[in-house]
């Protein structure tokens, strides 16, 4: 198994002078290819400061960052969007779906932003409607987001975030605007994907979803307070 | 369950993670998704963006209807230049010290003055002009503040007038104060009608006269109306119309004596000649001489002036409606910035770089100020035809007025459209993504 995240020492520290916040004060976290870990936390323990930089939204102040090996502590903003692009897929509590713009469209978004060269109009479509098939919603491809409900919204937003193959997908509380069964549903894709390989890292703060999950990271005022590694009798 | 069913039919390959990003793959997406992004934006608010493009419209319809208007002017004027024969000198009374009509004691520009300037050599031509405004009646029609002009028998040849039926009237009609009359092409018209005016008997004032001659249609020069003047000898003019107390010693005051120079001559030479006998006679020095010597170029130089004046003008209004229209463009692209923070949040997240965002607004604010471009070219150049065909200015289309505007749209366009590009360019993707 290869590190597709890991961590040195890293700290974030806002504020200028006198005060100053550690947001992050020396995390040393290591998830491998393959794995689907929770991170949760009491607000303002740093959970959202660490998804920024482990999704290349944010820098660290100090300490290193090596996504898939590769250190992306310093990239500068540009280079952190072609990150975003090629590696990471992003999934949001509020969806985050374009207005008026179909869900087809939505979901060719990251593949737009790719360079030339790499994929003709047809193929974008033709990957993204791949992907709403992938998470049941070929049927919906002409339909706007207001159309949808929360649930497939969501699946629109997996959709998304699947559609550039990233190595990494980033949840943050995905089943936070949805009921208790439509927010299992969605778990339930997530959990197919991680059965299809797929690295995935979620925020939340209920206790019955990080469950789900193999692995729970809890972070108590910028430090890794505690881990639960599922051991393979539980996973029975 | 279905989805797990769906999500196993479908091959989602293994994501191959041994080869790291290429972090310096720089070069911008294609041009037809900038578009097509950028139409988005301005289709998405379409009353929003026509109101926004009115600024543009207004200003770029103003541009090609100015340069409409002062190009109809010029050719106007240079029609005049070409009309009138520029070996014309104007002798005007008064326009002197005291301005117009002058003081009582200068000395007036007489009959007899006119003896005077034909005798000067390199003048070829003399005509002399005294006007008075009358009523005219024919039998069935009765025109009132007709300006009646006494002259000589040269005026048709001096000041280029053509007599497109009958005659004008000759030397010894002057002598005699024959009470004739040359109607102009607009009062034979309104006048007699379709009927044949010649021979027919007018009234002017108390006075019957006979038509013997109609001048041909000659349009506005300068500020004569030329198609609504009745032309008489001016001795009866004198006789009949301005009887002048002290005529018999001071003489009859005239209005202007014409002087047609002949083409070789030294115009300047033959100027100062005209003043040096007008100044011996009135008994006064060259430079006290009360009287405007204007040549032809002269008249044309001061219409000119003017007209130059008035496209300025015309220039600044529609630099100035450009100018706001730009600022309205770029006030309602820093709207839009706001209010799409979210989406700004959410391209960057999938991977749009600042300069993917900053080429998406760019691109809807040329896209906006163009579109209000092509809009304007169409009001600018359906309102100059419009114009031209209802005032009584004239107006010529000039192609490159087109160009200018369009390409002055675009300038706004790019200009106005940078700054909220940028802002929009430099916002932070977590910020933006948490933005309600």
């Amino acid at each position: 198994m290869k590190a597709i995240i890991r961590t040195e020492n890293l700290r974030k520290t806002y504020g200028m002078g006198e005060i100053q916040v550690h947001a992050l004060d020396g995390v040393n976290i290591e998830i491998q290819q393959g794995e689907f870990v929770a991170v949760m936390g009491p607000s303002g323990s740093g959970k959202s400061t660490l998804m920024n930089i482990i999704g290349c939204l944010d820098r660290p102040t100090a300490g290193k960052y090596f996504l898939a090996g590769q250190d992306v502590s310093d990239l500068d903003k540009v280079q952190l969007a072609r990150i975003r692009n090629q590696q990471i897929g992003f999934i949001f509590q509020s969806f985050n779906l374009l207005s008026r713009t179909s869900a087809l469209r939505n979901v060719m978004l990251p593949l737009i932003y790719q360079r030339p060269g790499s994929l003709s109009i047809e193929e974008r479509e033709a990957k993204a409607l791949a992907a709403l098939e992938a998470v049941g919603l070929g049927d919906r491809a002409d339909h706007d987001p207001n159309e949808l409900s929360g649930g497939q919204r969501q699946r629109v937003a997996i959709a998304r975030a699947l559609v550039n193959d990233p190595i990494l997908i980033m949840a943050d509380e995905p089943t936070g605007n949805l009921d208790t069964r439509t927010g299992q549903e969605i778990m339930t894709v997530l959990q197919n994907l991680h059965g299809r390989g797929r690295t995935i890292v979620m925020v939340t703060h209920e206790p019955n979803i990080a469950e789900i999950t193999e692995r729970t990271i809890t972070l108590v005022d910028g430090k890794v307070h505690q881990e639960r590694i599922l051991s393979a009798l539980e996973a029975v | 369950m279905t989805t797990q069913q769906e999500i196993t039919s479908v091959n989602l390959i293994k994501p191959n993670i041994s080869h790291p990003v290429d972090v310096e793959s720089y070069g911008i997406i294609s041009p037809a998704e900038i578009m097509r992004i950028a139409w988005e934006g301005v289709a998405r608010n379409k009353v929003r963006s026509l109101l926004t493009m009115l600024g543009v419209i207004i200003g770029v319809g103003a541009v090609i209807i100015m340069i409409a208007i002062s190009a109809g002017t010029e050719a106007t004027i240079s029609e005049q230049i070409e009309g009138l024969g520029s070996n014309l000198v104007f002798i005007q009374a008064g326009f002197g010290r005291g301005g117009p009509g002058g003081n009582n004691n200068d000395p007036t520009l007489i009959y007899d003055d006119v003896e005077l300037v034909a005798g000067v050599n390199g003048v070829v031509g003399t005509a002399v002009e005294q006007q008075t405004t009358q009523t005219i009646k024919s039998d069935s029609t009765t025109l009132t503040d007709v300006p009646l002009v006494g002259t000589t028998p040269d005026f048709p040849s001096v000041r280029d007038v053509d007599i497109s039926q009958g005659r004008f009237f000759n030397e010894t009609e002057l002598e005699r104060k024959s009470k004739l009359a040359i109607l102009s092409h607009g009062i034979a018209q309104e006048l007699f009608g379709d009927e044949n005016p010649i021979g027919q008997s007018i009234t002017v004032g108390t006075t019957k006269l006979t038509v013997i001659g109609v001048a041909a249609e000659r349009g506005i020069v300068g500020n004569t109306d030329f198609d609504s003047l009745v032309y008489a000898p001016i001795t009866l003019v004198f006789d009949r119309f301005l009887p002048a107390q002290f005529a018999r010693f001071a003489g009859d005051r005239v209005r202007i004596i014409y002087a047609e120079i002949e083409e070789e001559a030294d115009m300047e030479n033959v100027i100062t000649q005209i003043q040096l006998r007008l100044a011996g006679t009135k008994d006064v020095a060259v430079e006290e001489l009360p009287f405007t010597i204007q040549t032809q170029n002269d008249i044309i130089e001061t219409e000119g002036a003017t007209t130059e004046a008035f496209r300025n003008l015309l220039a600044w209004v529609a630099g100035v409606s450009l100018l706001v229209g730009g600022i309205g463009i770029m006030n309602i692209m820093l709207v839009s910035v706001t209010e799409r923070t979210r989406e700004i949040g959410i391209r960057q997240s999938v991977g749009a770089t600042p300069n993917d965002i900053r080429l998406q607004f760019l691109t809807e604010a040329i896209l906006l100020s163009l579109v209000g471009g092509l809009i304007g070219i169409a009001v600018g150049v359906i309102g100059g035809i419009l114009f031209g065909q209802t005032s009584d200015m004239r107006t010529v289309i000039v192609p490159e007025s087109i160009f200018l505007a369009f390409g002055s749209a675009a300038a706004v366009g790019i200009f106005f459209g940078f700054f909220p590009a940028n802002k929009a360019a430099q916002l932070d993707p977590i910020e933006a993504l948490r933005y309600e």
